[in-house]
């Protein structure tokens, strides 16, 4: 999974949603575990503005 | 690496985390709150509709510093667009204020600092720290830095995106069904009624509605929050808002001044809050009305009793997840039997057509109900479709 800069607005939507806390908000920056991403793909589906792509 | 000791740690300075650490610093513990951000209160993740009715309760005083507008009631619109009103006279105390959001934490933040908690901003909790099964501080980033703060009791106020309960082991993970996907957009220049906070019910917002909840007489927050599980493609939430606004005259004219998104959780609460120097509060205990999406009032109800019950504990010297059960027990007093019953109602609601919005809402205008209340509003729903509140029949 990948988030894209220019879109994310850093609102920690996919952080809380991810039901394997493989996503981590630091304060400018999404970052993804790809060793626990279980592909789910709900942060695609709850990012807000679209910026979450695999 | 730089060691910080105190009582209480508080992670996370919204109105839940900051109400913690005023009363338990009132208590007379020693309290750290510390905030990821370089600023509380901003960015405003919030529609900043706010009733007004438990400010007392929770002993904050109001100020005019972080009120925009005082609002005389609500109007539901339906599909069709009938608006039932609930106004101060039936609502009694629930319709209240738009606030300034980023005043309100800070706000809320001098409370805990008048009362001697200690704040610290840009700091990033990366890991708690466990000793002997019992939290016991946690590892903070601050300014490049690794910080070990050591406290006796650790307060997970850390909001939607909680790690603070997972990393203690309590289970916080959300159903897509019990999360709400939300954008808003500050707009300005637009044509509102500063009198209403309005919301949008049916599927313009599937599983959620539409707000315009205004700032002043030409400014609001025009925000949607629409269920996960209705979710089909990436950036959908944004695309409902920005079609529906696209038909409306008086608010697509307007200017956008402010984009904020984030998600709540419209679950039943959390079955459990405490573990050995540990308490969750807020959001991240799950604590919003599954209704509303609304989280501050509950989040600052419950941060008064975490609060205090963290200072007993330190006097008492006892921070065991039995001594901490007072919370556990005080918090779900006042807000579960709303919460579940509300989850209940959104259960039901998510899955009515905007005919029977249409209806409901019709009826709803039309009938002078005495008292809004959950019981009031079932017996007036029921007359009509009975089959709708089957399920809430042991409420009436």
């Amino acid at each position: 999974m990948k988030s894209d800069k220019e879109k994310c607005l850093y609102c920690g939507a996919c952080v809380g949603t991810c039901p394997k806390n493989a996503i981590y908000l630091e304060e400018t920056r999404v970052v993804f575990d790809e060793e626990r991403c279980v592909k789910c793909r709900l942060c695609v589906k709850v990012c807000p503005v679209g910026a979450i792509s695999e | 690496m730089k060691e910080i000791n105190c009582d209480v740690l508080v992670v996370g300075a919204g109105p839940a985390g900051s109400v913690t650490a005023w009363y338990a610093a009132k208590g007379g513990a020693s309290v750290l709150l510390v905030e990821k951000r370089q600023e509380i209160g901003s960015p405003v993740r919030c529609g900043e509709g706010l009733s007004k009715y438990w400010l007392k309760d929770v002993g904050i005083p109001e100020d005019r510093r972080w009120i925009a507008n005082e609002v005389d009631g609500a109007r539901i619109f339906s599909p069709a667009g009938k608006a039932w009103i609930i106004d101060e006279k039936s609502a009694g105390n629930e319709v209240g204020y738009v606030i300034e959001r980023d005043q309100f934490d800070k706000y809320l933040a001098q409370l805990a600092a008048r009362a001697g908690a200690e704040i610290m901003l840009k700091t990033w909790v990366k890991g708690i720290i466990k000793k002997d099964g019992f939290v016991c501080g946690a590892v903070a980033r601050h300014m490049g830095e690794d910080v070990r703060i050591n406290a006796k009791i650790v307060v997970g106020a850390d909001g939607y995106e909680s790690q603070v309960g997972r990393w203690a082991g309590i289970d916080t993970s959300l159903k897509p069904n019990d999360i709400d996907t939300c954008i808003q957009y500050r707009m300005t220049g637009i044509e509102c009624d500063r009198r209403f906070c309005d919301f949008y019910l049916g599927s313009v917002a599937p599983g959620g509605y539409i707000w315009v909840f205004p700032k002043n007489e030409d400014t609001a927050n025009v925000g949607i929050g629409v269920q996960l599980s209705k979710i089909k493609n990436p950036g959908e939430v944004k695309q409902y808002l920005d079609r529906w606004i696209e038909k409306q005259p008086g608010i697509k004219k307007g200017k956008k001044i402010d984009m904020v998104a984030g998600a709540v959780s419209i679950s039943q609460p959390l079955e459990r809050t405490v573990d050995n120097g540990l308490m969750l509060v807020g959001d991240a205990a799950r604590m919003i009305d599954p209704i509303t999406g609304g989280g501050v009032s509950n989040g600052c109800k419950a941060g008064k009793v975490c609060g205090e019950v963290a200072a007993q504990a330190i006097e008492a010297k006892d921070c065991s997840a039995e001594f901490l059960q007072r919370y556990e027990r005080g918090w779900r007093a006042i807000l579960e039997e709303k919460q579940y019953r509300n989850w209940l109602a959104k259960e039901k609601l998510v899955t009515l057509s905007d005919d029977v919005f249409n209806e409901i809402i019709e009826l709803l205008a039309d009938t002078k109900l005495e008292k809004l209340n959950v019981y009031n509003l079932l017996k007036a729903v029921r007359a009509k479709f009975p089959d709708l509140v089957k399920e809430f029949e042991e409420m009436l």
